[in-house]
């Protein structure tokens, strides 16, 4: 489904539908909109919880936003919520950690990445408490409620910290492959999603290992790498692009560190040109993380797409989607204007 | 389950002296130490590892043992002697700290150093720190205690007040908080820089229990720890304890010049032997 159809309401309340008191006005709880994708953060982690005693869940104030509630439903002895206090909720999750347990902390990413960048850095990383990060809502998918609540600098922030693992969910089957390889994956985790109800990549659940990078798509003219959610555009532009008799060969890069070299060095090796393509700002995401392997590398033409250096205008998500070219339309005119056709 | 000993008095005077001098020893390896920051607590640690803490330094990893976050973790200087004294490493390792590769930094590792709970030195974390341990003790169905040591300037930060209101929130019991109130911050005393008071009834206002001492007086100390209620009453324990900022050695008490110095030559020797003498009474200088 698109953004489009989104109910811009739904990001506080997780769901479009509901009562209201009200005659024609809707709040946004109660149960999702039929063949809307399912936000599984919450629900998978209960799952998991069910043979796995060492997982609790924390969220800063959002639980409906971030699903976590459905945690909280099942567990609510191994549920905390902090209110709206980030640092307190990473901090203490590290302290949990020291304990044994393995604490999810989800919240919007401008909140736990960016706000709580240093109680990653220093309780986290550092003592290599497992700790899971999870950042909803990142890049701009939150479209008009503005910079304050975007994540377009958290790629670059989070890779730069030692001893941390990052990786970004590309749809809700690849949310699950992820949160079922965390729960023994050493260290402390960043793991950034999209709205949580993101268009479709992965019909079922992918079998995936942290820090390798996931070919959906074979081709030898071009390359995109994409992650999270650029990586359902940049397939649908393959497809367009196919139409067009150009071989292009999607990468979903879902670990950002450690970065799987050995794909980027076949792509550079077996394929004429690279694009990476990304909901962040174009400076120390995932395209600067590509840069750096490439310069070791035979020159191949290469192409950074993403945010420009700029803080990004108010819209409705679809809306700046176009704007900065990163729908599938959007992504075919960068890589024809890229390749020069 | 081992309890809190009935150690006697002169042993703990004995061992808070032996803080102070060892911060001054170790300082002299690195060049540079927190000196009046780890003497404001020097009775403090003393009375905390030597009769309270329920720990076995055989087992670091034991489930049930008390756990200690040491949130101004520049003081950790004076914790190391302490862990080697009790048995949790070599004292020759000591030796090293802060040479390059050494396990012993200025602030603490806990994949490093035997023993330590938790790592620290940024400061305002350490009473998250503790509510997180409090409250996954609480999930493991454990009752251990989790303390946390505070320095006084690092009540500015505004996370330790977000860690305060969700203990209190939480019902974390088996939280106390110790806060050294030496009084100084690094640029002058609190209460100019950002002044911190009334410490107590902010605390109580947040849902703690609230005791306060003098933090150099062991028979007060100790009754301070005493009088903790167990962790069942659901309220977070705070004991603020009036210290002295560089107590111990007469030339650093309530000084603004020595929260990190390095004793050389005879200032070194003079202050080993005033530390050895023992603490005498504390006297303000009259204002000049």
């Amino acid at each position: 489904m698109s953004t489009e159809m989104q109910n811009e309401a739904e990001i506080f309340r997780g769901t479009t539908e509901g009562s209201t008191s009200f005659k024609d006005s809707r709040s946004v709880r109660g149960t999702p909109k039929a063949g809307m994708p399912a936000f599984v953060l919450g629900e998978e982690l209960a799952q998991m919880a069910a043979t796995d005693d060492r997982i609790v869940v924390a969220t800063a104030d959002l639980a409906s936003a971030n699903r976590t509630n459905d945690f909280r439903e099942a567990y609510p002895e191994r549920f905390f919520d902090f209110g709206i206090a980030e640092k307190n909720m990473i901090t203490s999750a590290a302290g949990m950690a020291a304990c044994g347990l393995v604490p999810y902390v989800a919240t919007f990413a401008s909140f736990s990445a960016i706000l709580g960048a240093e109680q990653i850095r220093t309780d986290c990383a550092y003592p290599r408490m497992k700790v899971r990060v999870v950042g909803t809502h990142s890049g701009m998918s939150m479209g008009f409620y503005g910079t304050s609540h975007h994540a377009l600098e958290d790629l670059g922030m989070m890779r730069t910290i030692a001893d941390l693992t990052v990786v970004c969910a590309t749809d809700a089957n690849h949310l699950r492959a992820i949160l079922r390889v965390s729960a023994d994956h050493p260290g402390a985790m960043y793991i950034r999603l999209g709205r949580g109800r993101d268009p479709v990549v992965y019909d079922t659940v992918p079998d995936i290992t942290i820090g390798k990078a996931i070919r959906l798509r074979e081709g030898t003219d071009l390359t995109i790498i994409a992650t999270g959610s650029q990586v359902r555009a940049s397939l649908d532009a393959a497809e367009v692009l196919a139409g067009r008799g150009l071989s292009v060969r999607v990468v979903d890069m879902h670990t950002i560190s450690p970065l799987d070299r050995k794909e980027i060095a076949a792509a550079a090796q077996e394929t004429k040109a690279i694009l990476t393509v990304e909901e962040h700002n174009i400076t120390g995401g995932l395209g600067t993380a590509v840069a750096e392997v490439l310069v070791d590398l035979p020159r191949v033409p290469f192409l950074r797409h993403g945010v420009p250096d700029r803080f990004v205008e108010v819209g409705p998500p679809a809306a700046l989607y176009a704007h900065y070219r990163l729908d599938a339309s959007g992504l075919v005119a960068v890589a024809t204007e890229f390749l020069g056709l | 389950m081992p309890e809190p000993s009935n150690v006697s008095l002169e042993v703990l005077k004995d061992r808070a002296k032996f803080i102070r001098t060892e911060t001054v020893r170790l300082s002299r390896i690195a060049g540079a130490g927190h000196y009046s920051s780890t003497f404001s607590c020097a009775e403090i640690l003393s009375a905390l590892y030597y009769s309270q803490l329920r720990i076995e330094p055989s087992r670091p990893d034991w489930d049930d043992r008390d756990r200690f976050v040491m949130s101004k973790g520049h003081a950790a200087i004076g914790l190391y002697p302490v862990l080697a004294d009790l048995g949790y490493f070599d004292p020759a390792e000591l030796e090293t700290y802060t040479r390059l590769g050494s396990k012993y930094g200025d602030h603490p590792d806990m994949k490093k150093v035997r023993g330590l709970d938790f790592s620290s030195g940024s400061l305002g974390h350490g009473l998250s720190v503790g509510l997180g341990i409090a409250l996954a003790g609480r999930v493991q169905k454990k009752n251990y205690r989790t303390y946390v040591l505070l320095g006084d300037g690092e009540m500015a930060e505004g996370q330790i007040w977000e860690a305060a209101m969700a203990a209190g929130h939480f019902k974390a019991g088996h939280l106390v908080a110790l806060l050294d109130r030496n009084g100084l911050c690094i640029d002058g005393h609190t209460e100019d820089i950002m002044s911190i008071e009334p410490i107590t009834d902010r605390f109580a206002s947040f849902g703690w229990g609230v005791q306060r001492c003098d933090g150099h007086d062991l028979p007060q100390v100790l009754d301070a720890f005493a009088r903790l209620p167990d962790g069942t009453t659901g309220k977070p324990q705070v004991i603020v304890f009036d210290t002295v900022k560089g107590r111990g050695v007469k030339r650093m008490e309530m000084s603004l010049d020595w929260h990190v110095g390095n004793l050389v030559g005879e200032d070194y020797d003079d202050v080993m032997a005033e530390l050895d003498a023992g603490l005498k009474p504390y006297e303000v200088e009259p204002a000049e």
